[in-house]
């Protein structure tokens, strides 16, 4: 871990980072990957043979896994070793969340209760707090739940209409609210709960099931992830002791928005093992599957599905394994962490986990949606697993903030940073400015090294976001909150950027290790990936320079636009063949 | 108790298997633990939780075998031992794999009351080392155990043989080798897993052995390696029954060549 540089976190639009500098999954260690393997073994011998019962909401075999599960050590990897935990580093966090996805309803459950269900606790609670009931959740002797969302507070989180109110005693707070699609709610023993102390300071409280008022509703009926337990939390005069409440009063929101960080970043890791797992069973299907007498996987609109999943699967994967190593490169040297210092760490990175979110949930729903496409009508029947799969994805677009409140806070985040001056955002914009007149498109050379294009491709997206976000300041000043589609334009051009240059450094950082020929696998990838990501740069940002200027002015952006956004010629159909290839030959995703 | 299993790391058995220039490719390849020598090493895991002692892992093998040690000290194991004898090249079978452990029991004073192996590797397949190995340390050996029960001194085993179950009693020191049914094998556990880091290894070389390299290289010789041929698509026979036997026939000796 030595090497990967600590970075701020959205500095990666303004500064070249190296490829050494990144953490990627070919620096996996012998422990890290023994632990994705117990994980992944415990998901296939234990998990899959009742997940059917679990589907149909059998939920006591869900609370003996997580049991079982505690046993192994997957419910302690986030909390320090001091409260029984293993206070493991992110990346085999990480590769946990990875791998736990393929229990799917169960990988939810699971990741409730470690990740919004436990981590609060973990980070926000007093010594008196984490004793009392870190030991039980590390270990599964208790299950956790978290309960922020209300009938009429969705997004406007901070809208919550639950109460809470100091007893005459001035022992208890009293409670009372509903909470609504609560996670885990079915058996959960901890729920971490907000409410508004006097009707108007929201606040955090650790409530037990068995205090007296608390209660929950029937199980909801849902499109996907079925075998999670999803109900309301009923608080009616709810006893919680004031020794259960979570961080000071009125400041519920810091924790709310922390936990949300690592929630988005850990939904972001599940979407990656979903997509492994639907290129998997899709190219297994495709091997097998035969009409004209001949596999479909040798049809060329087969392949090209295949391939497509892989591509954007590859840029996903590299994208939450860099983060995940800029949470550890910012955590080094931190012995035995307060909780709050893990928060900060992390928070430094809510950009990165917005942009994570957002792609990760959109990489599956397509991933899952070209998979049922390429199961045909048996993609359709419920007994093949990508139908199931399909269904589970969709709620990744709508959980841990919707993508369009994500995409609408990628800006916000990088503003307040460049207020705080802790990025020079506008000394950027401004520098370019100065270059954009005089600046000439990239012309590949004869010898040039292996993506060596990719790499100018990289930098001038960073000039587009530059140029694109520089205008819209200028133009809409504080009101650009008021223009969300330009706003969404410019989260979308972060995001094409950040997963590219992710594909990028990873590919280079393994052709430094083992030389271009044993790595045309990832080169391949990565070249086709930029290409179609540079082309939605170029759309996105066709589309916010339209929306903010026209005539002659709208003209001579559009040709400065067109200096960053050239492109040489690829040959998708000969590169995506050799990648499908790939896939198809092993069945599975590889690199 | 001291316990010695012998391991050793085979290709995953979910990975295909390809050539290259006449040998079995292994790049990109995922190893495992041979299946039957995990069955091995949670038995002496049991033991160990029944009676104490050490379990101490044995295995032959390149660099990356120690990650097959390191799984099995996750797993519960005390400490390993690895042989490296690639300085014998392909000169090597399972004369010479039972010759390297017996030297290396030796060389290290590895004590024993059993040593327990998987009953065969699935690559190779042979099922001989681990009775090579007791007839080298002299001691009764008894292949394909699908249950273990120790008494003092006394040892009884239910023995697969064929589908039926053979009742064994004889006497510590021995050498068992493991059938599937054994037990079931449990995983790493993470605790165990960031435990096995700081477990002791020991790594030896063919030099560090009190071996005569001309005594142990092998006594067989691999001629050729080749794929099982791929396997054709059947033929439903139509017709009259009377003429869908007689087409049978004639294919069976004309074309299967079996009659």
């Amino acid at each position: 871990m030595a090497d990967v540089k600590k970075v701020k976190g959205g500095a990666f639009l303004l500064e070249e980072t190296e490829p050494s500098g990144v953490f990627t999954p070919e620096d996996f260690t012998e422990e890290q990957k023994m632990i994705a393997k117990t994980t992944e073994e415990f998901i296939k011998n234990q998990v899959w043979p009742v997940l059917e019962k679990i589907e149909q909401h059998e939920f006591e075999h869900t609370v003996k896994l997580l049991k079982e599960a505690g046993e192994l050590g997957l419910l302690g990897a986030d909390v320090p070793e001091k409260y029984e935990g293993l206070g493991l580093d992110k990346i085999s966090s990480s590769l946990i969340t990875e791998k736990m996805s393929l229990g799917r309803s169960f990988g939810l459950s699971h990741g409730a209760h470690v990740g919004i269900g436990t981590l609060p606790i973990v980070f926000f609670g007093n010594e008196e707090q984490k004793k009392k009931y870190l030991p039980d959740l590390a270990t599964g002797r208790k299950i956790a739940a978290y309960a922020l969302t209300e009938p009429s507070s969705g997004s406007d989180a901070l809208g919550a209409k639950t109460t809470a109110k100091l007893s005459d005693c001035g022992k208890y707070y009293i409670l009372n609210g509903e909470k609504q699609w609560i996670t885990n709610s079915g058996f959960a023993d901890v729920f971490v709960v907000y409410a508004k102390v006097d009707g108007d300071k929201f606040s955090a409280f650790i409530v037990e099931r068995d205090f007296p008022g608390v209660s929950v509703g029937p199980e909801e009926k849902k499109m996907g992830i079925k075998g999670s337990s999803t109900r309301t939390l009923i608080l009616e005069d709810a006893k919680v002791p004031v020794e259960n409440l979570l961080g000071e009063i009125g400041k519920g929101h810091k924790i709310a928005f922390n936990i949300l960080n690592i929630g988005r970043y850990k939904l972001a890791v599940g979407t990656l093992g979903s997509a492994k797992r639907a290129i998997e069973i899709s190219a297994q299907y495709a091997n097998q599957r035969k009409q004209f007498n001949i596999p479909i996987a040798k049809f060329g609109l087969i392949r090209e599905k295949i391939a497509n999943m892989a591509i954007k699967t590859y840029a996903l994967e590299s994208l939450a394994y860099r983060i995940a190593g800029q949470f550890d490169a910012g955590l080094e040297g931190v012995e035995d962490a307060e909780g709050s210092v893990v928060a900060n760490a992390i928070g430094e990175y809510a950009l990165e986990c917005s942009v994570a979110k957002v792609f990760g949930s959109e990489v599956l729903d397509y991933v899952v949606d070209e998979g049922v496409q390429i199961h045909g009508g048996y993609g359709f029947m419920s007994e093949y697993e990508i139908e199931n799969m399909y269904r589970d994805s969709r709620i990744n677009r709508i959980f841990e903030g919707t993508n369009e409140i994500n995409r609408l806070l990628i800006p916000v985040t990088l503003m307040r940073k460049a207020m705080k001056g802790e990025l020079p955002l506008f000394q950027a914009a401004q520098q370019l400015q100065e270059e954009i007149l005089t600046y000439m498109p990239y012309m590949p050379e004869e010898d040039a090294p292996v993506l060596d294009a990719e790499k100018r491709y990289v930098e001038n997206a960073k000039k587009i976001f530059l140029m694109i976000a520089g205008l819209a300041a200028l133009k809409y000043g504080d009101d650009i909150k008021r223009e969300q589609e330009v706003v969404r334009d410019i989260s979308d051009i972060v995001i094409e950027t950040f997963a590219m240059e992710s594909a990028l450094l990873r590919t280079l950082k393994a052709i430094a290790k083992n030389g271009e020929a044993k790595e045309q696998a990832k080169i391949d990838l990565c070249r086709a990936f930029i290409y179609e990501s540079m082309q939605r740069v170029d759309a996105f940002a066709r589309h916010a320079l339209a929306a903010m200027e026209e005539g002659d002015t709208l003209r001579t952006q559009l040709s400065m636009l067109k200096k960053f956004t050239r492109i040489e010629p690829l040959n998708e159909v000969a590169i995506k063949r050799a990648i499908a290839k790939r896939v198809l030959d092993a069945e599975k995703y590889v690199v | 108790m001291n316990i010695l299993v012998c391991l050793k790391q085979t290709f995953d058995t979910e990975e295909k298997i390809t050539l290259e220039n006449g040998r079995i490719n292994e790049e990109g390849v995922e190893f495992v633990i041979n299946p039957y020598d995990e069955y091995a090493v949670e038995e002496a895991i049991k033991l160990k939780e029944q009676f104490g002692g050490e379990v101490t892992v044995i295995t032959i093998g390149p660099e990356r075998a120690e990650q097959a040690l390191r799984t099995a000290m996750a797993m519960g194991a005390d400490k390993g031992v690895i042989v490296d004898i690639e300085d014998l090249g392909d000169n090597v079978d399972e004369h010479t794999i039972a010759q390297v452990l017996a030297a290396t029991i030796k060389e290290e004073d590895l004590a024993f009351d059993i040593i327990l192996c998987g009953y065969m590797a699935i690559d190779d397949g042979s099922a001989q080392v681990g009775p090579r190995l007791a007839e080298l340390l002299e001691i009764p050996h008894i292949s394909t155990i699908t249950k273990l029960t120790i008494d003092g001194n006394k040892v009884t085993v239910d023995k697969d043989v064929e589908g039926d179950v053979e009742v064994i009693e004889s006497t510590l020191p021995i050498l068992v080798t493991a059938q599937q049914g054994l037990n079931e094998p449990r995983y790493p556990s993470l605790p165990g897993i960031m435990k096995a880091k700081k477990k002791p290894l020991t790594r030896l070389e063919l030099d560090d052995l009190d071996l005569d390299e001309e005594e142990i290289v092998a006594k067989t010789e691999t001629i050729e390696v080749f794929l099982p041929p791929k396997k054709q698509a059947g033929k439903i026979l139509q017709g009259e029954l009377v003429d869908q036997a007689k087409e049978l026939v004639h294919l069976l000796r004309n074309e299967a060549k079996v009659i």
